[in-house]
């Protein structure tokens, strides 16, 4: 309750100093959904010059996408860490957070609010939605669960990592992290898996399990079977719970380890 | 004076070298990063030998080279100047005797010779130990890579400094950073070659900075571009270089008479 509560004001709080910057929220919605559709726009370029990416074509490969930005969307909203190296440890602001009741990993996600993400997951969901039809899949009422678990595991998986190379910061005083350089990884987990070599899809889904992130939870939906990968669809959540959990041990780990630096 | 600036190059280097741990981690995350595009364009390739006049070897290290250049152009000083501008301290800077728009280059450049020597390098190395990339043998064309290597650094830097600017009419300009660092990976062909891009969209580019930064060197670098075509396209960048200029000293005019600093 206190926790919700705490969520509510955090949420009053974004909305003022937006209507403060109106016109910036606008600017950050597109950017934003430009920022997911970069790798759109790399598919649809790359398709014009191929019929298949590994036996994969257009139209599944989009819907891969179509998936991927309904988890990264909401991670977005509520995983906006990106400088948490920068203004919470050098600057030492962790130090307030710190002396505050509320579990400190919450109040940092709620400090970076970014809800605007949110629209890339609608934007998703549409995309997911006409590929359903181009593909002629069928629909089950089944499906809409599915995607939801499949949503949720996916989203503890992006945040469980997220959280734990944000972690990283707390034993390495480096300043710029290596978070943007993940980032790039973490796009490989929506192509088809099996273009890559053994050591990359290894990788891919079980190290830095993107793949759940993208392609593995797509293909059920798309019914390919190729190296099991709708079996393992399944254990998006699985993977999701035990993620998170690692992350969340890695974060609670470097917490005890800070020390402030602000002045 | 001038060596007062040479200064912040070297400060700005060892305050790098202070963290350099990170790079580390960064050369072998960067390995994964070229192996998987490997993988990838090996597989949109297929059975076709060549693809927008690329063969797959060459678009290998296209791709290698063109990560590593960004490496060394890319530097965050729009979020600098623009955190500068909202907490007021660009005010000391107006005050201070010299330019600060220089400084910024400077820093930027130490950042990036950091990253160059102890990133780059390296990087590179391993790189082509484990994939199929195929560097140049011919001296001068090295040579002529670094020299467009400065250029996409300073183009870079340039539209950096512009959007950082814009902070001064907009308060907050957060959107308009991401937004940007979005279109330049895009448009400057880090992502995909720009001779991949559809007929207008590849006309378009050729008349904006963008493809100065990534497309037009690492083509060199590649044998793409050779003879007296590289004269041109070098000439391409240093006429955006010089272009450029204007917007920037326009707006650094304009700013003095705006700035409001908001709390801090």
């Amino acid at each position: 309750m206190f926790y919700w509560s705490l969520a509510v004001e955090y949420m009053k709080n974004y909305v003022k100093t937006k209507l403060t910057y109106r016109a910036d929220f606008w600017v950050e919605l597109l950017s934003d959904l430009l920022f997911q559709g970069v790798n759109l726009i790399f598919i649809l370029i790359v398709f014009q010059h191929t019929p298949t990416l590994g036996g994969w074509t257009e139209a599944e490969v989009v819907f891969v996408y179509g998936y991927f930005m309904v988890p990264a969307g909401i991670f977005g909203a509520f995983f906006n860490i990106w400088n948490f190296s920068e203004r919470y440890i050098v600057k030492g602001e962790m130090d307030r957070v710190l002396t505050r009741p509320a579990y400190n990993l919450y109040q940092v996600l709620l400090e970076n609010l970014d809800p605007p993400s949110l629209f890339g997951s609608l934007v998703g969901l549409v995309i997911m939605v006409l590929s359903w039809g181009d593909l002629g899949l069928a629909f089950h009422l089944t499906d809409v669960l599915m995607m939801a678990v499949f949503t949720i595991g996916s989203v503890m998986i992006y945040g469980g990592l997220f959280t734990a190379l944000t972690a990283i910061s707390f034993y390495s005083d480096a300043p710029t992290g290596i978070l943007p350089l993940m980032y790039n990884i973490s796009n490989y987990g929506r192509y088809p898996v099996n273009i890559y070599n053994k050591i990359i899809r290894f990788l891919l889904t079980w190290l830095l399990p993107f793949a759940f992130v993208g392609v593995i939870p797509a293909s059920y939906f798309l019914g390919r079977h190729e190296a099991g990968l709708s079996n393992l669809a399944l254990f998006t959540p699985v993977m999701g719970v035990i993620v998170l959990g690692i992350g969340l041990l890695i974060w609670n780990h470097g917490v005890k380890r800070y020390r402030g630096a602000g002045s | 004076m001038n060596s007062a600036y040479l200064d912040l190059i070297r400060i700005r280097f060892l305050m790098m070298l202070a963290y350099r741990v990170n790079y580390y981690s960064g050369i072998v995350i960067y390995t994964i990063n070229i192996g998987a595009y490997y993988f990838l364009w090996e597989a949109i390739f297929g059975e076709q030998k060549l693809l927008a006049g690329f063969t797959l070897a060459q678009m290998t290290t296209y791709v290698a080279v063109s990560w590593m250049a960004r490496a060394f152009y890319f530097n965050n000083l729009d979020r600098e100047i623009a955190n500068e501008i909202r907490d007021g301290s660009v005010a000391i800077q107006f005050i201070r005797p010299y330019n600060y728009l220089i400084v910024k280059l400077m820093q930027g450049f130490g950042e990036g010779l950091f990253r160059l020597i102890l990133f780059m390098g390296p990087g590179l190395a391993l790189v082509c130990l484990i994939f199929p990339v195929k560097l140049p043998t011919d001296p001068g064309v090295w040579a002529i890579y670094f020299v467009m290597l400065l250029f996409s650094f300073l183009i870079n830097t340039q539209i950096n400094m512009l959007v950082g600017l814009f902070a001064f009419f907009v308060e907050n300009n957060e959107g308009m950073l991401r937004m940007k660092r979005v279109l330049v990976d895009l448009f400057s062909g880090v992502i995909v070659p720009i001779s991949f891009f559809p007929g207008w969209l590849a006309v378009t580019m050729k008349w904006l900075p963008f493809q100065a930064i990534t497309f037009l060197p690492s083509s060199v670098f590649t044998g793409r571009i050779a003879g007296s075509e590289v004269v041109r396209v070098l000439g391409i960048q240093v006429i955006w270089f010089i272009v450029l200029i204007i917007p920037i000293a326009w707006v650094w005019r304009q700013a003095r008479t705006r700035l409001f600093v908001q709390g801090g």
